[in-house]
């Protein structure tokens, strides 16, 4: 496991994870306050779509985005075979997660706050920051932690846009799998294993994030 | 203006990110006409691939309904020694990367796994054959019911069901007339994101499959091998199968949505 390409696989998963995670975390609260303040037409069809990462194959989600961000892309950006593409995968699966935990505690969210903080002359941003935010903050960070946990494990999505190029390219699962296929069963357990500590740290930090949100709603 | 611009940014973002890459995908499927897409998805290899999906779907969803419906009973209703960690280990599939779980399979039912030798003995074929490819989609799909179940057991309370019961009900009358017409919505819902993770799983059974063409290669596999041995079409085309049975799950999730999740 301590072999330099697995090293660097490990290294590579952990950076994008983390790198995905807070991306989501900007992304994912815009979206859910755009879907729960704004009010335009079609936004029911907006709400169903974000789903669809869910919904959809991880394979064929790498490869609709390998069509456009592919080698001769239409739209001529290319992100095959580059770490870029490795992100904008890991962002198409894990679109959801903070997107659905911020959503219905933004729905729930008394306005009166907000409302009288404006009464008393505080910008759009004082109120965000000092009101809207503190609320939102443990579903954020719950959200964070699944799209993080997800994007450590993404197998299907990755595959193909990644191009699995070792120390460039390749992520943790495409490693073990790499191992598995060249029947090496025990280099890939073990970097299994690491990716399973992981996970676990993270399905704990989950549940130690809902409590205290729940303690701090009294 | 910052409502405008802020609406602009989030729909232009779900646009490039979602929306134009799966809608290239269906253009690039029809590219050359209906013939040829439905050509591609009628091959003999292509139809096989659709049928075995459609049976390990048909096993795996069943099983998982019964199990995560009692399985959320005994979380809610029975308390019990470990009930922390039986929750965490129910969400485990959903942290643990589909490939680790194709190892585990692997390092269980293998040649040289723990349990390969005595199967291998009774000449019972698990891993490259249909019943490694069950276990598979079933590991990976099994927190959607019990997750989606827990919450509704947990706000509908006991109080209908003790009534039933100084009645004289049995559990079994109990459960049918009272418990199960409160949960039956979040069945549904639990069942369709079960569904939707069945036919999409990849990663797991790609590792235990052995990917043998015309026996064990489902849909999710035979878009990739198609993809990767040039054959575009026959990629594009079942990949927009796999896709519309995903927009039928979209619309299915949007239907039976618990409501307080409704934006």
């Amino acid at each position: 496991m301590s072999s330099p390409p697995a090293v660097a696989a490990l290294k590579l998963t952990l950076g994008a994870a983390a790198i995905v995670a807070l991306i989501n975390a900007v992304t994912g609260t815009a979206i859910a306050w755009v879907l729960v303040r704004d009010r335009f037409r079609g936004k029911e069809v907006v709400n169903a779509l974000i789903d669809l990462p869910f919904a959809l194959p991880t394979i064929v989600a790498g490869l609709t985005l390998l069509v456009l961000y592919g080698p001769r892309s239409p739209v001529g950006i290319e992100l095959a075979y580059k770490r870029t593409g490795i992100l904008v995968a890991l962002l198409f699966v894990t679109l959801p997660f903070v997107v659905r935990t911020v959503q219905p505690v933004l729905l729930e969210l008394d306005r009166e706050q907000e409302e009288a903080a404006a009464s008393l002359g505080a910008g759009r941003v004082a109120i965000f920051r000092r009101i809207v935010f503190p609320n939102l903050f443990p579903a954020i960070l719950s959200g964070v932690a699944l799209a993080f946990a997800r994007a450590i494990g993404e197998f299907g999505a990755v595959v193909l846009i990644s191009g699995n190029i070792p120390y460039k390219t390749e992520v943790g699962s495409v490693y073990i799998f790499g191992q598995i296929e060249s029947g090496d069963p025990a280099g890939a357990a073990a970097a299994s294993v690491l990716l399973l500590v992981i996970s676990l740290a993270v399905l704990l930090t989950i549940g130690g994030i809902r409590r205290w949100a729940t303690r701090h709603d009294g | 203006m910052a409502r405008l611009a802020l609406r602009f940014s989030v729909l232009g973002y779900l646009a490039l990110l979602l929306l134009v890459p799966v809608g290239m995908v269906f253009w690039r499927a029809f590219e050359h006409g209906l013939a040829p897409a439905w050509d591609a998805v009628t091959t003999p290899q292509a139809r096989h691939a659709f049928w075995l999906t459609t049976l390990i779907t048909l096993i795996a969803v069943p099983l998982n309904t019964v199990f995560g419906v009692i399985a959320a009973l005994a979380i809610v209703r029975r308390p019990f020694r470990g009930k922390g960690i039986v929750n965490a280990i129910v969400d485990l599939p959903l942290a643990l990367s589909p490939v680790v779980v194709g190892l585990a399979l692997f390092a269980l039912y293998g040649r040289n796994g723990w349990l390969g030798p005595w199967l291998s003995d009774h000449g019972i074929r698990v891993i490259f054959a249909l019943p490694s490819m069950i276990l598979a989609t079933a590991f990976v799909s099994l927190p959607f019911v019990v997750r989606e179940v827990v919450p509704v057991l947990r706000e509908i309370g006991t109080e209908q069901e003790q009534a039933a019961s100084t009645l004289g009900a049995s559990p079994f009358q109990i459960f049918r007339r009272i418990t199960l017409p409160a949960i039956r919505w979040a069945v549904a819902y639990g069942v369709v994101l079960t569904t939707a993770r069945c036919l999409g799983e990849f990663g797991a059974v790609s590792v235990v499959s052995g990917r043998i063409e015309g026996r064990t290669e489902t849909l999710t596999l035979h878009v990739q091998k198609s993809f990767e041995s040039f054959d575009l079409v026959g990629a594009y085309s079942a990949s927009v199968v796999l896709g519309l049975m995903a927009i039928g799950t979209l619309l299915l999730m949007t239907l039976f949505k618990p409501k307080e999740e409704a934006g």
